[in-house]
């Protein structure tokens, strides 16, 4: 089905079902417990769930297939973000034009930018994209403000032209929306202590996001995928074998660089605002983070990296030094403040050294990311069933 | 007019004069040695027809063309294809997907984006894979990973990559080292197969004589950048100039 052979088909239609069911099975505990705190399925959330793993999913096709480690993705998700809000402002407030808007124009910014960047490899490809971003991010910062409203950022008014949908005077500020289903809206469901809800805004990503893990499917199983895979292991190999290396390697740089630009316009089309800090040197890094905690080179890891690093943010940010007096409080006076002082550094604003640890502990014990964590719990639970009975065969 | 024309080549290396007016002229549907001492600049030789190094001066002619200039992908489609003297894959890849790129490369060209239809459907050059597999007698390695291979099995594995691709001109740097005589001999009855089964030209360089003597028409001796002599293998047999340079130190 779709094309694949029968195990990929049935992967996929786990992750397509386990990505319809986020909702649910993001939000375990009941909405008075304690715990709720620790729920995740709540619409923003989910959200950057399913945009950071779409934009995780097509820098694997790069970094993954290639090996080249690109440090400015970030340019690509902020003009998408850019190319979006400009559709939502001059032509209508539906989110597909401004999507397909994003994904071309970043196209365009990757093929330039690869262009130059792949006549080097190794580590001065990485300096030479990390330079390219940060052009980008300068540049939107200062000098084009009459394309990006600078500092400020780009955002929608009250006087947008909007040929399509616009017209009529407005007094509250438009919402993106998929033929009059607006992104904003959503449904609850109460069932017994538990909330869900159902938003359109999730949804949308959620189906975008999907057809995006589709496609690398594709692509990772396709000639194309075992060409990178092998410009990968051995470019000289390759090119003394009659392929050209550099028109691939650009192909697997535009492919990732649309997919960061459509994050982007996903990201405008869910807060329709855009800025030049989405752009910064650190969000090209943090796709690298999560490329390499998920498993590089694997079709799920991205994601589950993008999912983990996501969640991980949300909790640890919205702990401050309060929470942690109600937890530390029993402790004497004197520790009490000294344990809150020290966990203090890795929550709230301070997230970031808890991400480092993170990191470390990942790469060196788990090289292979959270995917190579799953496949070991999975072969140590093979192994004990396996005195049960040999009865089906290992996947 | 041989196949392969190689006129007045020289390459330096700073001080080191690694090819020194190099000619050489290898008949269309011949196995051509080339032999010498280590250091004699034989690779370096390859590697000016390959397009890894250019030569400072002097022409190289493949089929009427000149290959100075090109890229390696260009002179491969030409029809050159090289097995290096350390074996040269792709180790994080399939046996089997070692030898399908090759088939695409050959299909193909030197770029197109396949990037939708699975590998799977691609029938026709699995099984010119699996064929090129089994002449080499590597078919049941087929899903093995290359760079868990032994040194002897990259080496035929590097060469069933090459002679997938049917090319013109194989280049062989060294084919047999490393191998034990078993496989020695099966390379030299597959190399005389495939000789014998289509047209094909071949340069080989070696040390084992048994595999020069078994295989070529032609002999080239080289011996610091230079060529010294060139004939058939019965006359290079007898030839003093050539025992002292070379045979001499190799019949150990
Ligand atoms: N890229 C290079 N830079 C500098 N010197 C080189 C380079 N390649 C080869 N040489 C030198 O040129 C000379 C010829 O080397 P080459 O590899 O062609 O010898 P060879 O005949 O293939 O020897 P062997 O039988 O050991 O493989 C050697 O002295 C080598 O050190
Ligand atoms: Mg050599």
């Amino acid at each position: 089905m779709f094309g694949l052979n029968p195990k990929d088909t049935r992967f996929l239609l786990i992750v397509i079902a386990l990505t319809l069911l986020t909702p649910i099975l993001l939000n375990p505990f009941p909405t008075e417990s304690g715990l709720a705190q620790f729920n995740a399925g709540y619409p923003a959330l989910m959200q950057r769930f399913a945009i950071y793993g779409l934009m995780a999913i097509g820098f694997n096709i790069l970094f993954g297939l290639t090996g080249y480690l690109s440090f400015g993705h970030a340019a690509f998700l902020g003009v998408g973000s850019y190319a979006a809000v400009w559709m939502f402002k001059l032509l209508s407030m539906n989110v597909i034009p401004a999507i397909i808007a994003s994904t071309l124009v970043a196209g365009v910014f990757a093929l330039a930018i690869g262009y130059v960047s792949l006549r080097r490899s190794g580590i001065y490809f990485s300096i030479l994209t990390l330079a390219f971003a940060e052009m980008c991010y300068r540049m939107a910062y200062s000098v084009l403000t009459p394309i990006t409203n600078g500092e400020t950022g780009l955002q929608l008014t009250l006087n947008d032209p909007r040929i399509l949908d616009g017209g009529e005077a407005i007094t509250s500020l438009p919402v993106p929306g998929l033929f009059g289903l607006q992104m904003t809206s959503y449904s609850t469901l109460n069932i017994a202590g538990w909330s869900f809800t159902f938003s359109v805004g999730y949804y949308f990503c959620a189906v975008v996001a999907i057809l995006g893990f589709y496609l690398s499917l594709r692509i990772f199983r396709s000639p194309f995928g075992m060409t990178l895979r092998a410009i990968k292991s051995n470019q000289q190999r390759l090119n003394y074998t009659g392929m050209n290396s550099r028109p691939y390697t650009l192909a697997a740089f535009v492919i990732s660089g649309m997919y960061a630009g459509l994050a982007g316009g996903l990201l405008a089309a869910m807060d329709p605002l855009a800025g030049a800090e989405r752009m910064q040197w650190t969000a090209s890094g943090e796709v690298v983070l999560m490329t390499i905690v998920g498993g590089v080179g694997t079709l799920m890891g991205p994601v589950l990296g993008a999912g983990f690093i996501k969640y991980c943010e949300n909790i640890f940010s919205k702990i401050n030094e309060g929470v942690l007096h109600g937890w530390f409080g029993f402790l004497p006076d004197g520790l009490e403040d000294l344990v809150v002082w020290i966990f203090a550094r890795f929550v709230g604003e301070g997230w970031h050294l808890t991400l480092g640890v993170m990191f470390m502990l990942i790469v060196t014990f788990l090289p292979g990311g959270l995917v190579e964590g799953g496949r070991r719990i999975a072969a140590r639970y093979r192994n004990r069933g396996k005195s049960d009975a040999a009865k089906q065969p290992a996947e | 007019m041989g196949i392969l024309e190689v006129k007045g080549v020289n390459k330096r290396f700073g001080g080191l004069q690694a090819l020194g007016n190099v000619n050489l002229s290898v008949q269309e549907n011949t196995v051509h040695a080339i032999i010498g001492p280590n250091g004699a600049g034989k690779s370096t030789l390859l590697n000016c027809l390959v397009g890894k190094l250019i030569p400072d001066s002097g022409s190289v002619m493949f089929d009427g063309k000149s290959v100075l200039g090109r890229k390696p992908y260009e002179i491969n489609q030409m029809g050159i294809s090289r097995v290096f003297q350390t074996p040269e894959i792709f180790a994080d890849l399939s046996v089997i997907e070692n030898v399908m790129i090759p088939c695409f490369a050959r299909r193909d060209g030197s770029f197109r984006l396949h990037a939708i239809e699975t590998v799977e459907r691609e029938k026709d050059i699995i099984e010119q894979a699996e064929r090129m597999l089994a002449d080499v007698k590597m078919l049941d390695k087929r899903h093995a990973h290359a760079g868990s291979l032994s040194r002897g099995d990259k080496r035929r594995l590097e060469m069933a990559m090459c002679l997938v691709q049917e090319p013109k001109l194989l280049l062989l740097d060294e084919p047999t080292a490393g191998m034990a005589r078993a496989d020695t001999n099966n390379t030299i009855d597959l190399l005389k197969e495939i000789k014998a089964k289509r047209d094909i030209t071949m340069a080989i360089i070696e040390h084992d004589m048994h595999v020069v003597f078994s295989l070529a028409e032609r002999i080239t001796v080289l011996a610091q950048g230079t060529p010294l002599i060139e004939d058939t293998p019965d006359n290079i047999k007898g030839h003093p100039k050539v025992r002292e340079a070379y045979l001499g130190e190799a019949q150990v």
